[in-house]
């Protein structure tokens, strides 16, 4: 099983709204999986069917292979929520030896480590913890148990850059100990920042799915200039997502075949053939832009 | 060695790796026998997935920059880079040099200088 979350024509319906409307993806094992979206493109929701939270309207959802719910699957699973909701009442230490005896799997010395690198106050209750280190001690509890996959939603949400990134390194650390983390993230930098594969959602479908390094070989924008630049039918080939003509400038993003569009450039006489490298945010930007367009 | 990534711009993360590593050679920052970090420290330090560093640690040694040691760590290799590509290196400074001088003659800005670069560098990797 290469795959460790599998949906396929996932939906769920909140009255008459689709919260999801036929979401498929597959989520590789032994990556970080940045699951990218706007506020409420549907991440949330995704994950909560995923964890057995709610039930899905209709489709199918496999994860590790199992379906939803599971008690065996449940236990090889990590979770971060994005509101990090835990015992309030309980302090810092308490809740940590609350939670240890329950997982076979807790490590000792990454706890020790923990402690140390997020400075937390062992005696402070949960509830008189900043949202940052709640976050901290959410990702401790998680970390610890080196689970085989971890899903955290909007990890980064509320966090300091400094934070943020110490996150991010802790995400690093526990995959290079082989675990596969699947984060939420409305945040392209971070996603492409650390991310093998992307998945990226709009309106409760996925709009840009696969590995990172590919979409970058794939993608490039192609810019042509021309005295007199020719309508822009003459630029519809294979491989071409879009094509904006600005005065003499005819840009071209496009998703491969780009000797051939550059070629064509030439044909028509440019004056200047420019190809660049895209990077995720325009990618994700355009996507969206298409998304819309056709709905 | 110092590596500086930028994410957003569109490169694969793993052949700027390579690049800077590479770049570390030709200018003598690593030499034959250094030892390179771990894949895990590089992916901590540059908080990119270790899966990026194996990539890069992987075509890094299909180039014969370096040499994997399983478990043992990955080590500068003794390369064909040697005095002949200083040497060469030297020899294409002096051309960039009268070349930007020239186009600076022209009034080209340095940003348009830059700019053309660039864009014959990525046309020739497409074209490639």
């Amino acid at each position: 099983m290469k795959a460790v979350i599998e949906t396929r024509d996932l939906t769920k319906r909140f009255g008459h709204n689709y919260a999801l409307a036929g979401l498929t993806m597959t989520v590789p094992r032994g990556q970080i999986v940045g699951f990218l979206g706007r506020n409420g493109a549907g991440k949330t929701t995704t994950i909560k069917i995923l964890l057995d939270v709610i039930r899905r309207t209709s489709g199918e959802v496999a994860l590790l292979g199992e379906p939803t719910g599971s008690v065996a699957v449940r236990r090889r699973i990590g979770f971060l929520s994005e509101d990090k909701r835990l015992y309030p009442y309980m302090t810092v230490r308490e809740v940590i030896a609350f939670t240890r005896p329950f997982f076979p799997t807790w490590r000792v010395e990454t706890e020790t480590r923990l402690l140390a690198d997020f400075e937390l106050p062992l005696n402070r209750k949960v509830s008189a913890l900043s949202k940052g280190m709640r976050t901290k001690v959410g990702l401790l509890l998680n970390l610890c148990r080196h689970a085989e996959l971890l899903i955290l939603d909007e990890p980064s949400e509320g966090l300091d850059p400094v934070m943020g990134e110490q996150m991010l390194q802790c995400l690093v650390q526990q995959a290079a100990d082989g675990t596969t983390i699947f984060f939420s993230s409305h945040q392209v930098a971070e996603v492409e920042q650390i991310a093998d594969y992307i998945i990226a959602v709009e309106k409760g479908r996925v709009i840009l799915e696969g590995s990172l390094d590919h979409l970058r070989h794939k993608f490039r924008r192609v810019n042509l200039v021309f005295d007199d630049p020719p309508e822009p039918e003459a630029f519809r080939r294979h491989g071409v997502d879009q094509v904006i003509v600005q005065g003499r400038t005819v840009s071209i993003l496009a998703n491969g075949n780009v000797e051939e569009i550059a070629a064509l450039g030439r044909i028509h006489a440019a004056k200047s053939v420019e190809v660049q490298p895209v990077g995720l945010k325009e990618l994700f930007l355009e996507k969206v832009r298409e998304e819309h367009a056709n709905s | 060695m110092v590596i500086r990534l930028m994410p957003s711009s569109g490169v694969p993360i793993y052949l700027q790796i390579v690049e800077q590593i590479r770049h570390s050679i030709e200018i003598g920052a690593l030499v034959e026998g250094d030892q390179l970090p771990a894949i895990r420290t590089l992916a901590e330090e540059l908080v990119v997935s270790p899966n990026t560093v194996v990539k890069a640690y992987d075509e890094l040694e299909r180039e014969g920059l370096i040499r994997l040691r399983h478990g043992a760590g990955a080590y500068v290799k003794n390369s064909n880079l040697g005095k002949s590509q200083v040497r060469r290196l030297r020899e294409a400074s002096v051309v960039v040099k009268e070349t930007v001088r020239k186009l600076r003659s022209m009034g080209l800005s340095d940003d348009e200088i830059r700019r053309l670069f660039e864009a014959e560098l990525i046309e020739e990797v497409v074209m490639r």
